[in-house]
């Protein structure tokens, strides 16, 4: 029903705006497109391509209108070994196998697992990104004289010091043209785009990745397209949240995860490498104004004009320019109010977010990153419900009988715990476990209680138990009771 | 039909049919015996109009600072609509006070108009809205932005309020015999909302006995359940006949089933429901 009005909102709600910013992100794609390039080791007309082509396609399937998609540097570092040891058409394939285990993402909903990933994690995550973009200009550096030092350093200065005499124009434009001409006017000796490899002088063209369609190359292609996978989805859903909460509006999850597969196949298709949302630009965007779909879509379409034009003149461009956009994208990308709140966090939170880091920064693999990160926190989470269990005695009617009152969450975090709350050297006729107030969740919590009850027999105690229904009613898996809307009542009743 | 205690869903705007929506709402709450709810959405503004920075730079902590920023201006812009909105909502309460049907509920949200009507019209039995929104004067010929999609997303009749309400004694029903005004027609007889008034059944096309005889067998219907009917039958357009009927025999409000056809359809032919409504200057009964 809604269906006509919010096409028409999410196209056309913001059209100024939208192709301003659109115009914005396109020219801050182009060096970062071609830096991920670089960074992947393949031509820098790859990434171009694929920065258009996913661009125009995000805009048209993608779940978070104003979003940026393109190539990007989390899924570049992933790919580099591939490229080193198998070459551009099986980066290709991969690039279009990643599209396809994304869009079945999408079709089973697994855009909701990203709840799983906790606030942390995602901190972690965004904070490694920054520092591996950071360390992958480092080899620029390598042998490099005074000039290039001079070089970046004049570049980040325009960076930064321009947007406080104007906000029309972006920046690291600004910074790429003047160290463009002043590196031609000097005759600089900088090593330059050119020199990086080919750059695209045509529209792309539908081309089969050319590699033989065995099990031998799916093999080869299957890890990196799962790892490319997993990043691109966990950059793309994390990114949506992102501007989610900077635009106080909502966006479709799962529709992201299938869009983020298309998107790769038409980029995989077209000569482009696999790609997935940009931080950096979607900030970029929605600080310019651009809201809804039309921007993604004039970003693709503009970028795409710009390096068929311009063609000539990106060979130019010195690899200190973009060298000094990257840091600037790392040091925007880097959350800095991470690191005071060090400090002020919870420490669990905190180690989660510094091993993410390590993790990532010491594999060079950001999905191994969080799914460390995720294991952390699931860990430290369990740790503290266990600690939620408290069991209390007292002695009913007569000294040969005792009542044990258990609260909390039995579970196997905390089943030793229970086990050892009870003293089994007194001597006694009658104990009474109470568990009206226990939540009873897993296998182990019911074989803790089984030990307890059989200690106690064997010391010729008898044992009752009160309260055994509504303890074990947690016990979701087997009482199904979480499919039944009154779940949370049912829970909380006893 | 089981309506009792369901209530009068009256949606206010600001524009300039507010007086009337809450004139004609008082008047169908009088005549069902049924509570008024108010309703206002306060909508934000599909576009962004905060300031704009083309810099296309990331600075140290650009993404908390943004936050901080886009926050500030939502905030200020949320303000003045909620001050807005309160001053709509108690200048409607007033205007329904005055008519004699004092809201039972007042509903202020955020939102779409649609969204919130499809979360209160469990408890609506009649919505009551008018002809066109907040720039009505703008663009003289267009509906307003909601009323299609209200009208094809609501169960319930919808009441569309004209610019004034001055009394409804006769009215027209536009027969078609779809299954949207066999309901209407069932609303009619079964409802106290229209019992007592003069009945004007109109059918629009080619003079013949079988449309004569259809006619007649609603007519008859009608009468049986006590009302006063006369009826109509005209070749032509269904928007220019009825108005000109209408305004020549002072019918004040309008009957019909509306949006019988696919959106797609619409999309390419235009819709007949729009177009008389347009053309009409009465208030309109609508049924889906």
């Amino acid at each position: 029903m809604l269906a006509w009005s919010t096409l028409r909102a999410e196209w056309f709600g913001n059209v100024r705006n939208d192709l301003l910013a659109g115009m914005v992100v396109a020219l801050a794609l182009i060096p970062e497109a071609i830096a991920f390039s670089i960074i992947a080791g393949v031509d820098p007309q790859v990434g171009l391509y694929a920065s258009f082509a996913i661009a125009v396609v995000m805009a048209f399937v993608g779940g978070r209108p104003g979003m940026i998609s393109a190539a990007t540097g989390a899924m570049a570092l992933v790919m580099v070994t591939l490229v080193k040891n198998h070459g551009l058409e099986y980066l290709l394939a991969a690039t279009i196998l990643t599209g396809s285990l994304q869009v079945a993402a999408g079709a089973l909903k697994l855009g909701g697992l990203l709840s799983f990933v906790s606030r942390s994690v995602v901190t972690g995550f965004v904070n490694a990104l920054a520092i591996l973009i950071f360390l992958a200009q480092l080899p620029e550096f390598y042998g490099a004289g005074w000039q290039m030092y001079a070089m970046v350093a004049l570049g980040l200065a325009i960076i930064y010091l321009l947007p406080r005499v104007t906000r029309a124009v972006p920046s690291p434009l600004v910074s790429i043209v003047v160290l463009t001409i002043l590196s031609i006017v000097m005759r600089l000796d900088l090593r330059t785009v050119g020199d990086m490899g080919a750059l695209p002088s045509t529209l792309p063209v539908f081309l089969l990745p050319n590699i033989p369609l065995n099990l031998e190359t799916l093999l080869i292609i299957l890890p990196y397209s799962l790892t490319l996978t997993a990043v691109g989805l966990l950059e793309s859903l994390m990114t949506a949240v992102i501007v989610d909460d900077l635009t106080d509006t909502p966006s479709d999850k799962n529709r992201e995860c299938w869009g983020q597969g298309v998107a790769n196949i038409v980029s995989g298709c077209f000569g482009g490498m696999a790609g997935c949302a940009m931080i950096g630009q979607s900030v970029i965007n929605v600080k310019s104004g651009g809201r809804g779909r039309l921007s993604t879509l004039f970003a693709g379409l503009f970028l795409l004009f710009l390096i068929l034009v311009l063609g000539n003149w990106v060979q130019q461009i010195p690899m200190a320019a973009l060298v000094a956009v990257m840091i600037m994208v790392s040091i925007g990308t880097f959350s800095w109010s991470s690191l005071t709140s060090l400090r002020t966090s919870p420490k669990s939170s905190s180690i989660v977010m510094v091993a993410t880091v390590a993790v990532v920064v010491i594999t060079h693999d950001l999905a191994q990153g969080v799914m460390v990160g995720v294991a952390l926190s699931a860990l430290f989470f369990a740790h503290k419900v266990s600690r939620l269990l408290a069991v209390t005695s007292k002695h009913a009617e007569d000294e040969s009988h005792r009542r044990y009152t258990v609260q909390g969450q039995v579970f196997f975090a905390s089943a030793n715990k229970f086990t050892a709350a009870f003293d089994f050297k007194e001597v006694l006729e009658h104990v009474t476990i109470d568990l009206t107030h226990a939540h009873f969740w897993d296998v182990s919590a019911v074989s803790a209680l089984d030990t307890v009850v059989l200690k106690f027999r064997r010391e010729g105690t008898a044992v009752e138990i009160i309260g055994l229904n509504e303890a074990s009613a947690t016990i979701v898996d087997r009482h199904a009771i979480h499919d039944k809307p009154d779940a949370l009542e049912l829970l909380l009743k006893h | 039909m089981t309506t009792t205690g369901k209530a009068v869903l009256t949606c206010v705007d600001g524009s300039i049919y507010t007086d009337s929506v809450c004139q004609h709402a008082a008047w169908a709450s009088q005549r069902l015996s049924a509570p008024v709810h108010l309703i206002h959405v306060s909508t934000p503004p599909l576009s962004y109009d905060g300031p704009a920075d083309y810099s296309g730079s990331l600075r140290v902590g650009e993404m908390s600072t943004l936050l901080e920023k886009l926050t500030e201006v939502d905030e200020a812009r949320g303000k003045l609509d909620h001050r807005k909105g309160e001053l709509i909502v108690e200048h409607a309460r007033a205007v329904l006070g005055a008519a004699g049907s004092p809201p039972r509920e007042v509903l202020h949200r955020r939102g779409s108009l649609v969204e919130t009507l499809a979360e209160q019209e469990a408890a609506a039995q009649l919505i009551v809205l008018g002809k066109r929104g907040e720039h009505a004067d703008f663009a003289t010929l267009h509906l307003g932005a909601n009323l299609e999609r209200v009208v094809r997303a609501a169960h319930v009749p919808l009441l569309v309020a004209a610019r004034a309400f001055s009394g409804i004694e006769h009215f027209a029903i536009a027969y078609d015999g779809g299954p949207s005004s066999e309901k209407a027609l069932a609303y009619i007889v079964s409802s106290p909302l229209l019992r007592g008034l003069v009945c004007h059944l109109i059918m629009v096309g080619q003079d013949s006995a079988e449309r004569r005889g259809e006619l007649a067998s609603v007519a008859d219907k009608l009468t049986k359940h006590g009302f006063e009917v006369k009826t109509h039958l005209q070749m032509g357009r269904p928007n220019e006949v009825i108005a000109a009927y209408c305004e020549a025999n002072a019918i004040s409000l309008l009957v019909m089933g509306a949006y019988g056809h696919s959106r797609i359809r619409t999309f390419v032919i235009g819709s007949t429901t729009s177009a008389m409504i347009r053309s009409c200057h009465i208030p309109v009964l609508l049924f889906r």
